[in-house]
């Protein structure tokens, strides 16, 4: 190449971008360590291995260059995100499993890094969330609320094999997912207020659960200075999730939660700052970011409140991944110089 | 005097490169020698090459035309010095091409003996008498953009001008040709600034200069003192120094689609430019030289002023040669110039910087990564293009829809490529495809005159054929006609014989 | 039962009634397929698809006649310009009529010339100026490059020059990096 001006540069590199996104998932995950023992980082471990090696097996099968593609981090902060979005202590082979489908189905069938059309973490959930539905509403109690016996060797047991232990450690310490409960006991016939005084709920989202969630949020507002996420998709994801949860709440509170529990529950946090942002799936276009946050936000909610789901962030995010290419094109800003 | 920024309006984007304008700024502009020859290229401008005036052998002065303006979009060309023109061939160009174009060569005789130099009294002309007269300058704008000058003085009738933009901002990092003229030559500025808005006839003059020209800004101002002419300073944001967003920053305006800023009543020309005006009109110098920066990997930086046609390699001699580590010159900035093609090109009007590069000094290009859509390219777009779309198109050669996401309002200030944390190349892929789009416009236009020339030899032979065939049943007629009077002839003829015998027979029967 | 049966009905009607609305609303008046085919030709006018030029070839394509892939100047992109208009599959381009050449046109060597006329009377695009017994020349900017002009001519004073690029013709070139050999290198 005889030309190549600009001849001077300055961004950061793909991999920089994917290991700060790494990075601001760090106190998340140290809260959710705090909150429900070992269990997750185990799950980390196996997702992180399981996509360096498909992805390298991939790689050298459609004969690209391994090192690049790999340090890129893509994987990894695909793998993560899996890891974090399924029980804690799910079986060894679900994330696994997950993660293979997430790189080969998510990500290398459409071209790999930049080409593919779905988030490549949400592919594998909702293969997973449809085809072991029992494994994956098996959710686990935050470590304070389980009586006396834990210890987490346990959950290293149920990880790998689940027959070493007594079905009533198992019971003991797993519970409901809030929203999963919300909805069964609503199907009872119970009024909110009461099923709200039960003790997995904590001041406005889930026990512990807010708390992880707020260290989601600490990481997001760091990705949001560092300039790496923009901030139209989650303030009008988040913004609309509260809008539409506060109007249903005053309609009739007894049955609808509050907007700060639908924000503080679930994975609203991790789902606005880091599953939604995925730029390669996600609209380019500043508008397009808003509604793109703001329809998913409505399938969140709609899926939660009158969906077969209890959360409904995996298909929301993937029916809107289709839309995108749509969303961009009916988007496009005002070249400077053109009329509106 | 302190360089306040006050009331600019901001446009989309731009990045903030480091300046490196220190280097080549710590030593005042030097003068050249006459090199042993210059090479002058006929086309130093956009539009028409130039028509010679000269042929080999000839002996011309300083400031002696040689090549004469082609048509309206043209620009003369001058001697540099006094000297023999010597040789009129094919020579390489500092041109991204690499490709040779027409030159003249001229041996100095070293007495830089001027032709007469005559002035121009403006203040007593009408506008349309001085853009004739500056049509025979051979001034082009000085930025880089090489467009005749007379061109842009000549006013839309329907539309006055309102306000002349001075453009001082030079954003571009590395070049500092625009800020040291400024610092030396604020009055020949100011004065060519006057001149050009009273041919403009415009109602206001402003200049527009970055707030990191601090030197610059301070002799402008003191300058203007007794002027109307508004000083105005910008952010040090790149592009600024490109036109329209100049506009934009200082007055608001968005220049639209399709339009030039004169249809709006704004025109705008280089600092330089408006030197040259003044050095043209009150001087009676037409456009012989520039200021060009030499820079980068150079011992000793600095700008010179050079005679148009100077070989590259004398220049660089003077900046005390270059250092080892240079593996290529650079004509323009970091931003948007080009790899010389040699070292051996002469300087032209739209050389406004040379950088001695070295892998040192510009990276050699990183790894290219895949497209992930983040979008950076978009926001530092200062025309509020989508860059990623445009480069899936360019790339798979979708020109049709590359020109529907608006590829040609791209002004190739290379801010998407910037800021790419894929290291792709965006820039080359939409100047590849902007080429090929006007080649293939080009092609269509050729294919349309050639089906109109085969349509017309088609109805000619139509036509051709039927006169014949008309000529030959017109003579078929003709045959018949006479036949017919032959045969009308003969019986009348054979009416008179028998008339004639039965008379004789009367005669000779009454003689019996 | 019959509730879902009326409400597939209704959605028919109704998906019917929508399309056949856009039907009328967005109709298209297309230009006659002649026409958007010719505009598509390099009109080079050369006959080597097998018809005495491109109007005829193009008539010869809309009835179905010929195919899309005989014209050796359009090229391969030329043939999938054609194949997307008449929503055909691409055809690489037939070299039974000849392959894609560059680009060039041609060149009467005038001391050779003649003045025989038979080469104007060949050239499609009458880019040959002259008179009988007169020296004969192209006018190059309107020569299509057709070759039509060569086998008429009895001295064979006629060559084809390819068209060189010069700075006002230079493109820009696709940029080529090599994105298998990143890491590698």
């Amino acid at each position: 190449m005889n030309n190549r001006s600009p001849y001077i540069v300055n961004a950061p590199s793909v991999s920089t971008i994917m290991f700060k996104v790494l990075l601001a998932l760090i106190p998340g995950i140290a809260l959710y360590v705090y909150a429900y023992g070992f269990g997750v980082l185990v799950n980390i471990f196996l997702a992180s291995l399981t996509v360096l090696l498909t992805e390298s097996t991939i790689l050298s099968i459609r004969k690209l260059p391994i090192k690049p593609f790999i340090f890129d981090g893509s994987g990894l902060v695909t793998a993560w995100l899996l890891a974090l979005s399924i029980p804690s202590i799910a079986p060894w082979w679900i994330i696994v499993l997950g993660t293979l489908l997430c790189i080969i189905f998510g990500k290398h069938l459409y071209g790999g890094l930049g080409y593919n059309l779905f988030n490549p973490a949400m592919v594998g959930y909702a293969i997973l969330l449809i085809s072991f539905p029992a494994f994956m509403t098996h959710w686990q109690a935050p470590i304070f609320l389980i009586d006396g016996h834990f210890a987490w060797i346990d959950q290293i047991k149920i990880i790998f094999n689940s027959q070493l232990i007594s079905k009533e450690t198992v019971d003991a310490i797993s519970s409901a997912t809030p929203l999963d409960y919300i909805k069964t006991q609503l199907t009872l016939d119970q009024p909110l207020s009461r099923i709200k005084q039960d003790k997995i709920f904590g001041f406005f989202g889930g026990q512990s659960l807010e708390m992880i969630n707020f260290g989601y949020l600490v990481g997001g507002l760091y990705l949001l200075k560092e300039k790496i996420v923009s901030w139209h998709l989650p303030v009008a994801f988040l913004l609309t999730l509260f809008l539409i949860g506060l109007i249903f709440n005053i309609y009739q509170p007894d049955t609808f939660a509050s907007p700060l529990f639908q924000i503080m529950s679930g994975g609203s946090i991790l789902c606005a700052f880091f599953i939604i942002t995925d730029p390669v799936s996600a609209p380019t276009t500043p508008k397009g970011k808003i509604y793109f946050g703001i329809a998913i936000a409505l399938l969140v909610f709609i899926i939660r409140i009158f969906g077969g789901y209890p959360e409904g962030i995996a298909f929301a995010v993937l029916f809107m991944n289709i839309c995108v290419p749509l969303i961009d094109s009916l988007t496009q800003p005002r070249v400077f110089g053109h009329k509106q | 005097m302190l360089m306040q920024i006050k009331k600019i309006f901001k446009f989309n984007g731009g990045v903030h490169p480091d300046g490196n304008k220190a280097e080549s700024t710590h030593l005042p502009i030097a003068r050249l020698p006459i090199p042993k020859k210059l090479v002058l290229p006929l086309r130093q401008h956009v539009g028409n090459i130039a028509k010679l005036k000269v042929k080999i052998g000839d002996h011309v002065l300083k400031g002696q035309m040689i090549a004469e303006a082609d048509g309206n979009i043209s620009a003369s060309i001058h001697a540099p010095t006094s000297g023999k023109i010597i040789k009129i061939s094919e020579e390489v160009v500092p041109h991204p091409s690499g490709l040779p174009d027409f030159c003249l060569t001229l041996e100095p005789d070293f007495k830089d003996q001027w032709i007469e130099k005559k002035s121009i009294q403006w203040k007593k002309l009408d506008s349309a008498t001085l853009i004739q007269t500056l049509t025979h300058s051979g001034i082009v704008g000085l930025g880089g953009a090489v467009f005749p000058t007379h061109m842009k003085l000549k006013i839309n009738k329907t539309q006055s001008i309102n306000t002349l933009v001075i453009n001082a901002a030079e954003c571009e990092p590395f070049i500092t040709c625009d800020d040291m003229l400024i610092r030396e030559r604020a009055d020949e500025i100011i004065q060519g600034a006057l001149i050009t808005q009273s041919i403009l006839n415009a109602k206001h003059c402003m200049i527009g200069i970055e707030d990191n020209k601090i030197e610059a800004f301070q002799s402008l101002t003191k300058a203007a003192k007794k002027t109307s002419i508004e000083i105005k300073v910008v952010p040090t944001i790149y592009p600024s120094g490109d036109a329209k967003r100049l506009i934009y920053l200082l007055m608001g305006i968005e220049v639209p689609k399709e339009k030039r800023s004169i249809d709006l009543g704004i025109q705008v020309f280089n600092v330089a430019t408006v030197a040259a005006i003044y050095r043209y009109i009150e001087l009676g110098e037409p456009s012989i030289n520039r200021i060009v920066t030499v820079t980068g990997n150079v011992k000793t930086p600095q700008n010179y002023e050079v005679l148009f046609g100077t070989p590259l390699p004398e220049l660089i001699k003077n900046a005390d040669g270059k250092e080892t580590k240079i593996d290529k010159f650079i004509m323009g900035g970091p931003m948007m110039g080009f790899d010389l093609p040699s070292i051996n090109v002469p300087v032209t009007k739209a050389m406004n910087c040379v950088i001695g590069s070295s892998p040192e000094l510009f990276l050699p290009p990183k790894p290219v990564m895949p497209c992930i859509r983040c979008a950076r390219c978009a926001d530092a777009c200062p025309v509020y293009l989508q860059p990623q779309e445009l480069y899936w198109f360019s790339k798979s050669s979708q020109l049709e829809k590359a020109i529907d996401y608006n590829l040609f309002d791209c002004i190739e200030c290379g801010c998407c490529t910037y800021v790419c944390p894929s290291n792709i190349p965006l820039v080359q892929f939409y100047r590849y495809a902007k080429s090929e789009i006007i080649a293939e416009e080009k092609a269509k236009e050729a294919a349309n005159t050639a089906r109109e020339r085969n349509e017309f030899r088609l109805s000619r032979i139509e036509r051709e054929k039927k006169e014949r065939a008309e000529r030959n049943a017109q003579k078929a007629l003709g045959a018949q006609e006479k036949q017919a009077t032959d045969e009308k002839k003969l019986a009348i003829s054979d009416a008179i014989k028998r008339v004639k015998k039965n008379q004789q027979e009367n005669i000779k029967n009454k003689n019996e | 039962m019959i509730t879902a049966l009326l409400v597939m009905i209704l959605l028919a009607i109704l998906l019917g009634l929508v399309l056949g609305y856009s039907a009328i609303k967005f109709k298209v008046d297309g230009d006659p397929m002649v026409a958007r085919i010719d505009a598509i030709l390099p009109q080079t006018q050369c006959g080597q698809c097998g018809y005495p030029g491109c109007k005829p070839y193009a008539t010869a394509i809309a009835k179905g006649e010929a195919d899309i892939n005989q014209c050796p100047p359009g090229g391969d992109a030329g043939a999938k310009a054609l194949a997307e208009l008449m929503g055909v599959e691409f055809k690489p381009l037939n070299e039974e009529h000849g392959i894609q050449k560059p680009k060039s046109v041609a060149l009467i060597d005038e001391s050779t010339c003649i003045g025989c006329t038979l080469c104007i009377q060949a050239c499609p695009v009458d880019a040959i100026l002259g008179a009988a017994k007169q020296m004969h020349t192209i006018i190059s900017s309107e020569c299509t490059g057709c070759e039509l002009c060569l086998p008429p001519c009895p001295v064979d004073c006629i060559t084809m020059e390819p068209i060189l690029e010069s700075s006002e013709t230079w493109k820009w070139k696709y940029p080529i990096y090599n994105i298998e050999k990143i890491g590698k290198v």
